[in-house]
């Protein structure tokens, strides 16, 4: 376990007899208290898939959550927690594909794209990914060394940080939503036919979808995952 | 956020239709019953605070699909599409 801000926390689960995962899956995660009552909250695997019966999951805490005070807080390491998966068959990326891939997160909406980028750095994948990390402010930024020594290493992956509260100092754009003209900037030319995956708040991902679309980027490569703000999911 | 936006992905039905299907369905093609329109399922908008759950067209509304917990039962009405078209080679475990 190992906290990625103030209110998030990775959490790597030790999983008997994994199937294995795809980039891009969820878990069901179910708690169950004393009394029998229950609540099931979905988590996207940060983890690239391996051969070992591991998976990693990082939790935002949502004032009033249910699940994710605990998950964040409270739990222990070597206490077990109920688990279904891996879930899901859409959103999901695998090494092999020849196109350009371009990956769109809003706040912690970056957890599944970073198995995408996990995955696409442990398989030694040739396309060139292109991250857009839209975040409140630079405390809110997961996985933050490892993007910075991955996007070192080459240019398979770029990484573009949008800061809508607050910037570090001297950061070149002011603090505000994504715009088409970063948008343009940071991600493929539509020409290149890029694979984009979209990832955030439901709002978030409706925004950003419709400046790719308004920009050139044709909507049937566009493939989305949307969380509520209210904690359903992630 | 407004109230229109209080939806998520057909992509977040995976978990509760893998009870009941052995393989993932979200990636299948589904026609809307009402519209005509062809699309994945995973990009349907589901409205998980209904009484089970409801996945609706994305671009009519019409309710595709709808899921509810009731009592002993677990009820699935998918009269809102006329059908779903899966590629068997692409076919991922649903999970359960």
């Amino acid at each position: 376990m190992h906290d990625e801000t103030p209110t998030a926390r990775t959490l790597a689960l030790a999983v008997d007899d994994w199937p294995g995962h795809v980039a891009g899956q969820h878990v069901d995660v179910r708690l169950t208290a004393a009394d029998g009552y229950s609540a099931v909250r979905s988590y996207s695997i940060a983890s690239a898939p391996s051969s070992d019966d591991r998976v990693e999951i990082t939790v935002e805490r949502l004032p009033n959550g249910e699940v994710s005070p605990y998950l964040t807080q409270q739990v222990a390491v070597g206490d077990e927690l109920e688990l279904r998966g891996p879930i899901g068959g859409w959103f999901i990326w695998r090494p092999g594909q020849a196109m350009p891939i371009q990956l769109v997160a809003g706040g912690s909406g970056i957890v599944p794209l970073m198995a995408m980028i996990r995955s696409h750095v442990s398989a030694g994948d040739k396309a060139q990914f292109r991250l857009l990390y839209s975040v409140r402010e630079p405390g809110a930024v997961f996985y933050r060394d490892e993007l910075g020594a991955l996007s070192k290493q080459g240019d398979s992956l770029v990484v573009t940080y949008a800061y809508t509260r607050l910037t570090p100092p001297d950061w070149p754009r002011p603090a505000g939503r994504i715009d088409r003209e970063l948008l343009a900037n940071s991600l493929w030319p539509s020409t290149l036919q890029p694979s984009s995956y979209v990832c955030g708040p439901t709002a978030f991902v409706e925004y950003a979808t419709d400046l790719m679309i308004a920009n050139g980027h044709d909507r049937e490569r566009i493939r989305t995952e949307r969380f509520g703000a209210t904690g359903e999911r992630k | 956020m407004n109230a229109s936006m209080n939806y998520l992905d057909g992509n977040a039905a995976a978990g509760e239709l893998s009870r009941i299907f052995a393989v993932d369905l979200t990636s299948a093609e589904g026609q809307c019953a009402n519209c005509g329109a062809k699309g994945r399922f995973a990009e349907a908008h589901l409205y998980m605070k209904c009484p089970g759950m409801v996945a609706r067209c994305a671009l009519c509304g019409h309710a595709l699909l709808r899921l509810v917990n009731a009592g002993e039962r677990l009820l699935l009405d998918l009269r809102g599409m006329n059908y779903l078209a899966l590629v068997p080679s692409e076919l991922q475990d649903s999970g359960r």
